[in-house]
């Protein structure tokens, strides 16, 4: 399980495109994640003034994370709240994968760091937009020499954000795969379960909440004076 | 295949070496518990603003670990030099 197996390759053109285990299941992830969306959004028209069932749950859901970005940001950015609810619920639930005994997506250090440049690209864009040419003075902050310090410490954000995340989730997979391997069939029931809920659901959550948070507090940094 | 045992030993003792940034690690990680706590029994009604800083510092501090790991993981799975090593022996 330490290596990313490869299923099948593609030629397009000349080019070698291979679809790896890490593609295979975050298609089936966004899957459900997309079907779960389609069945709430289908059921958003029946919804009524005073909740009850599945939109509770819905509204629980969508209500507590808007309070958190709204806490975490303000008010005059938390209309980013969307995308970090995305990043949240996809992180989370590729975490949660690796309880079936799959490889979870995020085990593969393209997808943490598709994530993480994705934040990056927002921390720019948010701080373009919320500061015009102040963002880009921050670049060149006390001094012009500093430029190339402040763009190490700029860049450093993405890799440092998904090679966090990467090495949690790979700890946690490399543990699992040597108890598995080690020890006798007689014990691989039951006694993992300790061992999933430690590092997949207890470690994937607390790794999905800081890959949140922090990148919210760069992009509030960014955005806010 | 002498040599390549001989640098396949050589490379777990330095993985094992670059895991060691994990003491001070943990021990920068207590102090941010230990002080996360006493700052909570002082004011609890400012628990959660606290807990919330003490989760990312601990994120912070954690990250020299996790180098330490990912470099362990690289030198012991994916080590480019290997090859290189062995020749050079």
């Amino acid at each position: 399980m330490i290596n990313i197996d490869n299923i099948w390759v593609l030629e397009i053109a000349g080019f070698e495109i291979w679809i790896t285990e890490t593609i295979v299941n975050t298609w089936f992830i966004m899957l459900v994640l997309i079907l779960f969306a389609i069945i709430a959004r289908i059921k958003l028209r029946t919804f009524k003034e005073v909740p009850r069932g599945f939109q509770n749950v819905i509204e629980i859901i969508v209500e507590t994370f808007d309070k958190f970005v709204t806490n975490t940001l303000g008010e005059e950015l938390s209309y980013i709240a969307p995308w970090f609810f995305m990043v949240f619920v996809f992180i989370l639930s590729s975490s949660l994968f690796s309880i079936f005994g799959l490889r979870a997506p995020t085990a593969d250090w393209a997808t943490t760091f598709a994530l993480a440049l994705a934040s990056f690209l927002l921390i720019f864009i948010m701080g373009l937009k919320h500061q015009k040419m102040d963002y880009l003075k921050s670049y060149i902050y006390p001094h012009p020499i500093f430029f190339p310090l402040n763009l190490i410490g700029e860049l450093a954000k993405p890799v440092s954000l998904s090679f966090r995340l990467f090495g949690n989730v790979l700890s946690g997979t490399i543990i699992l795969t040597l108890y598995y391997g080690l020890t006798p069939r007689l014990v691989q029931f039951g006694i993992p379960a300790i061992l999933h809920a430690f590092f997949d659901v207890a470690f994937g959550a607390i790794q999905t909440y800081i890959f949140v948070i922090i990148s919210l507090m760069y992009v509030k940094t960014a955005a806010s004076d | 295949m002498e040599h390549l045992a001989k640098v396949i030993g050589v490379i777990h003792i330095a993985a094992a070496i670059s895991l060691l940034n994990g003491l001070l690690t943990t021990f920068g990680q207590s102090r941010i518990g230990v002080q996360a706590i006493e700052s909570i029994a002082r004011q609890p009604e400012a628990a959660d603003d606290i807990r919330t800083a003490m989760f990312v510092s601990l994120a912070m501090a954690e990250t020299s670990g996790i180098y330490g790991l990912l470099i362990a993981i690289i030198m012991l799975f994916a080590n480019p030099l290997v090859d290189i090593l062995v020749s050079l022996l």
